[in-house]
């Protein structure tokens, strides 16, 4: 195995348990977007006390008061709310759950952060195109899912509020807002737990390449330098059209520098 | 005096050394033997230490909860029972049935061939195609007739709301489709091979085709009937991949069959991919109890298969 990617970075535990030491490498970014079936209402608005409400399962119904309260102008069916998550451990249930947790203290303490929980409602998928068919199959159903997935199959998608108090409507735009708001450690380890700019969409994370830090074959080594070079550089601009995030310059000047130390 | 046969082999030089067809058959069958202890004592060795720290918790309990590292499978233990049950309620009548039909002369025997390939060839469509054949034809239909069940049947716990797509019943039907071709070929097999003189018998004592069927061939073929459902029945226990697309993966207990529900393969599918630590020794735990049910099936099928034997030797 010469190299991984993953959406949760690894842990210094887990680091530490390499012998040959680890570099993680930003190579995109993504973000994870409430996505919905309810035709004829675009762009839902979510307060953060609905987003948690809604996974722990004490907002139930779209006409909920919470809901109706960001929404004044939409009529909200009083229909009952349909609750999707990955049944699958998956680095895009960590991103969800960390950020759900970091907004609501209940949700912290009822569900948690890790790559597969248990929610106390709803119907699991397997995958991102499990959680999107569950969406696709019934009125009311509302899951998490890549903006990507969510873009392709023309799913609905809700504007959430982020810590600053504003709505923001997932797109590519917001996502990069958020990450150029970020001050990338040494490691680049970094989540966006809850971003406080006021455009800043509030669920977005870094897929790093997990790469080690010393590779014996010197020929191997000079394929993987400029295989990543070239997706931090040229690899960029297919981001955008596959439901990613480019990478901010500064990010990518800092992911080079990383590049530039493993031997 | 005539010495026995064999010598008169191994002294004509044909058969001097050992017999080695016998020494490969018997080394083939020590190596399966073997290949199932090993497989048993790695899952064992993997599942230990979630073994030591739940004990027998772990199977009485129903919280299954890998960040807070509880783990209990109570749920899918259910899930896992009840979908098969189901799943052979729906499948036994209709594969036996259809046994019945594809063994008894109804129709021209060209018909009755072409209807056996058919129904034989549903066992060599892929799990997968299964589930996604369930998730745009299956829960469409089960989702409404949940909706109805709720709404005139919602008294009674097993038809309690809200009426969920991919639920219990969902992975029931579309796991009974599964099974219908294993029942169906070992039933119409068993039926087919009861005597001929059997069949001509009863037709002179002057019984009609039903009585023949419903009071000879049946009771002679149970044994092969039996044998077909303990079959219909290990296989839905261990089916994976459908199931986990059309149960909906959930670890709450419920009555209701129009509710998600979870299986033990199910489990182990979706969350072996990303597991670590404790999580990994507890899917090995549930790994060893399906394992474990599915051997407890085989073994009373093999008993009620010895008990239905013994009781129409009679009429062999």
């Amino acid at each position: 195995m010469d190299f991984g990617a993953s959406d949760a970075a690894m842990s210094d535990e887990e680091i530490a348990k390499v012998p040959s030491g680890v570099v993680m490498i930003p190579a995109t970014a993504g973000e994870i977007v409430f996505a919905y079936n309810l035709p004829g209402f675009p762009g839902i608005k979510l307060a953060r006390e609905v987003m948690a409400g809604i996974y722990l399962g004490t907002v139930t119904k779209w006409n909920d008061p919470a809901i109706v309260k960001a929404n004044p102008d939409l009529k909200l069916p009083n229909l009952a709310i349909q609750v999707a998550y990955r049944s699958d451990g998956s680095g895009t249930t960590y991103v969800f759950t960390q950020h759900l947790s970091a907004i609501s203290a209940k949700f912290d303490d009822e569900v948690g952060t890790d790559k597969s929980v248990t929610f106390p409602v709803g119907v699991g998928g397997k995958g991102n195109e499990g959680v999107t068919a569950l969406i696709k199959q019934s009125v009311g159903t509302v899951g998490y899912v890549e903006y990507g997935y969510a873009k392709d199959n023309g799913l609905l998608m809700a504007s959430l509020q982020n810590k600053s108090g504003n709505f923001v409507a997932p797109d590519i735009a917001s996502a990069r807002e958020t990450l150029s708001n970020l001050e990338l450690p040494t490691n680049l380890r970094i989540w966006p737990v809850d971003p406080e700019g006021a455009s800043d969409y509030p669920i977005v994370s870094f897929t790093w390449l997990l790469l080690y830090k010393k590779y014996p074959n010197a020929e191997k080594l000079k394929a993987l330098k400029e295989f990543v070079n070239w997706s931090l550089a040229d690899g960029q601009s297919f981001s955008e059209s596959l439901g990613y995030v480019p990478l901010p310059a500064p990010v990518v000047e800092k992911a080079k520098a990383a590049l530039s130390t493993i031997e | 005096m005539p010495a026995p046969q064999r010598d008169i082999i191994s002294q004509s030089g044909y058969r001097a050394g050992p017999d080695l067809f016998k020494i490969l058959c018997q080394g083939a069958a020590l190596v399966t033997v073997l290949l199932l202890g090993w497989i048993i004592y790695e899952i064992v060795e993997s599942a230990w230490p979630s073994i030591q720290k739940f004990g027998l918790d772990f199977i009485t309990t129903s919280a299954w909860v890998p960040n807070r590292e509880r783990f209990g499978v109570l749920p899918f233990i259910m899930g896992t029972l009840a979908s098969s049950l189901l799943a052979i309620l729906f499948a036994f009548p209709l594969g036996v049935s259809i046994a019945i039909f594809l063994s008894e002369n109804f129709l021209s025997p060209s018909i009755r061939q072409t209807m056996r390939f058919v129904v034989e060839m549903l066992a060599a469509i892929p799990s997968v195609v299964y589930g996604l054949w369930g998730i745009f034809i299956i829960i469409p239909i089960v989702k409404a007739f949940g909706d109805w069940a709720v709404a005139s049947l919602g008294g009674f716990p097993l038809f309690s709301g809200p009426a969920y797509g991919n639920s219990l019943l969902t992975a029931s039907v579309v796991l009974a489709i599964m099974i219908l071709p294993t029942i169906t070929a070992i039933s119409r097999n068993a039926l087919a091979a009861v005597p001929k003189t059997l069949r001509e018998g009863t037709y002179a004592l002057g019984a009609t085709r039903w009585e023949a069927i419903f009071s000879v061939i049946l009771p002679t073929a149970a044994p092969g009937i039996v044998a077909a459902t303990i079959l219909g029945l290990g296989r839905a226990m261990g089916e994976t991949m459908a199931v986990a697309m059309l149960i909906g993966n959930s670890s709450r207990l419920s009555w209701s069959v129009l509710s998600p529900s979870g299986t033990l393969a199910g489990l182990l599918a979706n969350q072996f991919g990303e597991a670590q630590g404790l999580q990994v020794n507890s899917l090995m735990y549930a790994a060893l109890i399906l394992i474990a049910i599915t051997l407890f099936v085989n073994l009373i099928g093999e008993a009620v298969l010895r008990h239905t034997q013994k009781a129409t030797a009679g009429i062999r």
